[in-house]
């Protein structure tokens, strides 16, 4: 008898499992890792402030959240899209494709990448784009010949740097910052010590071609891709102390009690230098939001504007006291948002 | 008689085996050590795998205690008139205007007074370090308070925030004078400041029940951050899973025990059940996401989907285990139902079903327990989340958005601040402390209703 209850109570859920198709009353966010830990912080804050409920922040890399944007519009899809790098072009077609066309651009501010170890290792300092790329790529130009990578210590780098092992521990694919680090460091490395003019003039390849190439990271084993967060990297740095990973500001001076962050060509990372564009590594980040959902999901444009409200993300806010430098052209954000702009019809 | 001896096999056996009972052959000396030498092994096994159950616990409980204490800072704050209601009118569409930013200068501005009352004259001390040892947390405490008081304006009250992560962590032994001069969000002299704090008894280290309660908190309020909406999520997640697996579950294995015909049709559904208990979990999650959320739109990151999920994934274990100790239940007691006249659903429902209960049950709950510590499949449905609004009473509930206990654990480790590291310790102890539970009234319910033939 005890059964049949049991069987009656759960068609009963299944019966309203089949109907509530209840409205949502929270806006939905998707997206970058590294956005994560400021979008918290804006939906905590959000939720203090206003009666809209807090936002719900899921992570899981940028590429997996505009994957979940561009699924459709609608309740069941996120209203929001945290990402790390802005959106390409094949993704901006897969959503068209689903319906989902009017996407609001809103840039937040720039973050920097840092090259950081262990407090007590060794004295990794200073490092320039170039000895990055000569020490990770996988086939340098030698003597006007492309051969596998033979350095194996910073020493056979650059005499400046610890004689250690090479071993550093880098984004992997997943993440958005992966592609600042192939553009910003490998690639300018690559023009740099003249390796990328050499494959296209004296090798004869195609630009395309010499660029994969300089962007491509040696395999065997010097350098590690860390597909978690940078925790991870952290933890793998404590177990092997000779070894440099690649940071994001933010979780830098989460951690300098642990860390020592090296110079990149000779600037110091900070949200002022990277504010001012002397440190080289940064990039934008950005979040993308579906227009269609405006009016429909409560709080959405409240929560957009709020995010780049100057209280928050501008000087002396929560995000830039968190490590996002801000961005100077906030305003220009501020606006865009108030008359709903998206990216056809804005700019 | 010269032929005596001339047997070929009792001289060769007589002096070479004296089958003496207190000296032992040399076959039954290599049996007994192998003997020995093989129960060294099991010892062997069993010492690793204790030693490595302790250190498991020793770390966790070593990393996770102390997120079940925290620091507080009791002080009077004024609530200016000026700055949280300039028309002077306590109209509440007013107040609400003051956003979190207005009420923390207030209380930067009490905890500075504080410490000229305490007259300390510590070197370096800026008002800046003094604001910012307490946690962000405090202002939207204060602003809620005001905004259910609105006639406690002008007044001034007393008040316990919490002290920022990084205090919290020095008075724990995480943070030290050494990294503290290293650290960039806090200063020795904010830890020289706590210790006069402490001593003036208005910092205090109690037992933190906002652990348990508190909704997550974002990366710069690592003291603030509780397991509240997890706790719920994986309640509401295993009422699901209960509801739905445990009738879905017997009632299957009952039909195929009891009264399917044996043919190649139970055979294949036999084989495809054993086989989906060893499918990992993610690609039930893969399959919830497809049917549940993309095919049947249920709602991102709700408990509901969770529990369908879930079930899907422990039913295999269900029917297995139920079908095993349906197995168990002794063939003369159906015939002898079957023999006085009884039906065959009469016998199963009156005789084997009851005595095979305590089975079931072991079974379905080791199931939920396995169920309780799964992530992989809530990772595609939306529940590893930021998720700071309490889920409502079910039915409704069930649909509104959370997290449960090891997404809470994956979150924390995450985060940069290391005081989650903290947290993520506490929340592993609070599942450890749930599945003991679990299984601790297995073995009740085994034991209450267990039969012996």
């Amino acid at each position: 008898m005890k059964l049949i209850k049991l069987s009656a109570s759960a068609l009963a859920i299944a019966a309203i499992s089949a109907t509530a198709a209840s409205a949502r009353d929270q806006v939905q966010v998707a997206g970058s890792s590294t956005v994560l830990p400021y979008a918290n912080i804006v939906a905590e804050l959000f939720g203090e402030n206003f009666d809209f409920p807090t936002p719900v922040v899921e992570s899981g890399g940028s590429s997996a959240g505009l994957k979940k944007f561009c699924e459709g519009v609608g309740e069941n899809t996120v209203d929001i899209a945290n990402s790390s790098r802005s959106i390409r072009e094949k993704e901006i077609k897969a959503c068209a494709e689903n319906g989902v066309t009017d996407i609001i651009e809103v840039r937040i501010g720039y973050d920097g990448i840092v090259f950081a170890s262990d407090i007590n290792g060794p004295a990794y300092t200073a490092f320039t784009e170039a000895q990055w790329y000569t020490a990770l790529a996988q086939e340098i130009v030698v003597d006007g010949a492309l051969v596998t990578n033979p350095n194996t210590t910073w020493a056979d780098v650059d005499a400046s740097l610890p004689a250690e092992e090479i071993q550093a521990f880098i984004p992997g694919t997943k993440h958005g910052t992966r592609e600042v680090f192939e553009e910003k460091v490998l690639l300018a490395g690559c023009e740099a010590t003249g390796a990328l003019d050499a494959m296209m003039n004296e090798l004869g390849m195609s630009e395309d071609d010499a660029e994969t190439a300089c962007m491509s990271v040696r395999t065997d084993g010097r350098s590690v891709d860390i597909d978690g967060d940078y925790t991870e990297t952290l933890a793998r740095i404590e177990s092997n102390p000779t070894g440099v990973g690649v940071f994001g500001l933010s979780f830098y001076e989460n951690n300098t009690s642990k860390l020592k962050v090296a110079t990149m060509s000779g600037v110091s990372p900070s949200t002022e230098t990277i504010a001012t564009g002397e440190y080289p590594v940064s990039r934008p980040l950005f979040f993308y939001i579906k227009k269609a959902h405006f009016g429909v999901i409560p709080g959405l444009k409240e929560y957009a504007s709020f995010f780049v409200n100057d209280a928050v993300a501008g000087p002396g806010g929560p995000l830039s006291e968190y490590g996002l430098t801000p961005d100077p052209e906030l305003g220009a954000t501020q606006s865009m948002i108030e008359n709903e702009e998206t990216m056809a019809s804005g700019s | 008689m010269t032929d005596a001896s001339a047997s070929p096999v009792s001289p060769a056996a007589a002096p070479s085996a004296p089958s003496s009972l207190y000296e032992q052959s040399s076959r039954t000396k290599k049996r007994n050590a192998s003997e020995k030498r093989f129960r060294a092994y099991g010892l062997t096994a069993i010492a690793v795998g204790l030693m490595s159950l302790v250190v498991l616990l020793i770390s966790i409980l070593g990393n996770g205690l102390p997120s079940f204490k925290q620091t507080y800072i009791v002080m009077d704050v004024e609530l200016r008139a000026d700055v949280l209601d300039k028309n002077g009118n306590r109209d509440p569409a007013d107040i609400a205007k003051v956003m979190t930013f207005g009420y923390t200068p207030l209380i930067k501005q009490a905890a500075q007074a504080m410490v000229q009352e305490m007259g300390s004259d510590i070197e370096g001390l800026t008002d800046k370090m003094i604001g910012d040892m307490i946690s962000k947390e405090a202002a939207g405490q204060l602003r809620n308070y005001v905004m259910k008081n609105p006639d406690m304006i002008g007044t001034t009250q007393q008040f316990k925030f919490l002290a920022n992560g990084r205090i919290d962590g020095y008075f724990k032994g995480r943070v030290t004078m050494e990294s503290a001069a290293l650290d960039g969000n806090v200063t020795p002299e904010q830890l020289m400041a706590a210790d006069e704090m402490a001593a003036a008894g208005y910092m205090t280290t109690a037992i933190n029940p906002g652990f348990l309660t508190a909704p997550d908190a974002s990366d710069q309020r690592p003291e603030a951050a509780g397991l509240g909406v997890a706790i719920l999520g994986s309640v509401y997640m295993m009422l699901v899973v209960l509801v739905l697996a445990l009738p879905i579950g017997v009632a299957a294995s009952i039909y195929l025990e009891e009264f399917a015909p044996k043919n190649w049709v139970t055979d294949v559904i036999e084989v495809n059940i054993s086989n989906l208990a060893a499918v990992p979990s993610i690609v039930f999650g893969i399959l919830g996401l497809a049917i549940f959320i993309n095919f049947a739109h249920l709602p991102q990151s709700a408990p509901v989907v969770g529990g369908l999920v879930l079930t899907l994934m422990t039913l295999p274990t269900i029917i297995i285990s139920t079908r095993a100790s349906l197995k168990s239940v002794p063939p003369s007691i159906k015939d002898a139902a079957l023999g006085v006249g009884a039906s065959k659903m009469q016998t199963v429902f009156h005789h084997v079903l009851p005595l095979a209960m305590p089975g079931i049950l072991t079974g379905a709950i080791i199931g939920l327990a396995q169920a309780l510590g799964e992530t992989a499949p809530l990772l595609l449905i939306g529940m590893v989340a930021f998720v700071r609004e309490y889920p409502g009473m079910p039915p409704e509930g069930l649909f509104d958005p959370s997290t449960a206990l090891p997404v809470q654990v994956y979150n924390w480790t995450q985060r940069s601040d290391p005081a989650f590291f903290e947290r993520a310790s506490g929340a592993i102890i609070v599942l450890l402390v749930m599945l003991v539970l679990m299984n601790l009234v297995a073995i009740i319910l085994r034991r209450r209703f267990e039969r012996r033939w």
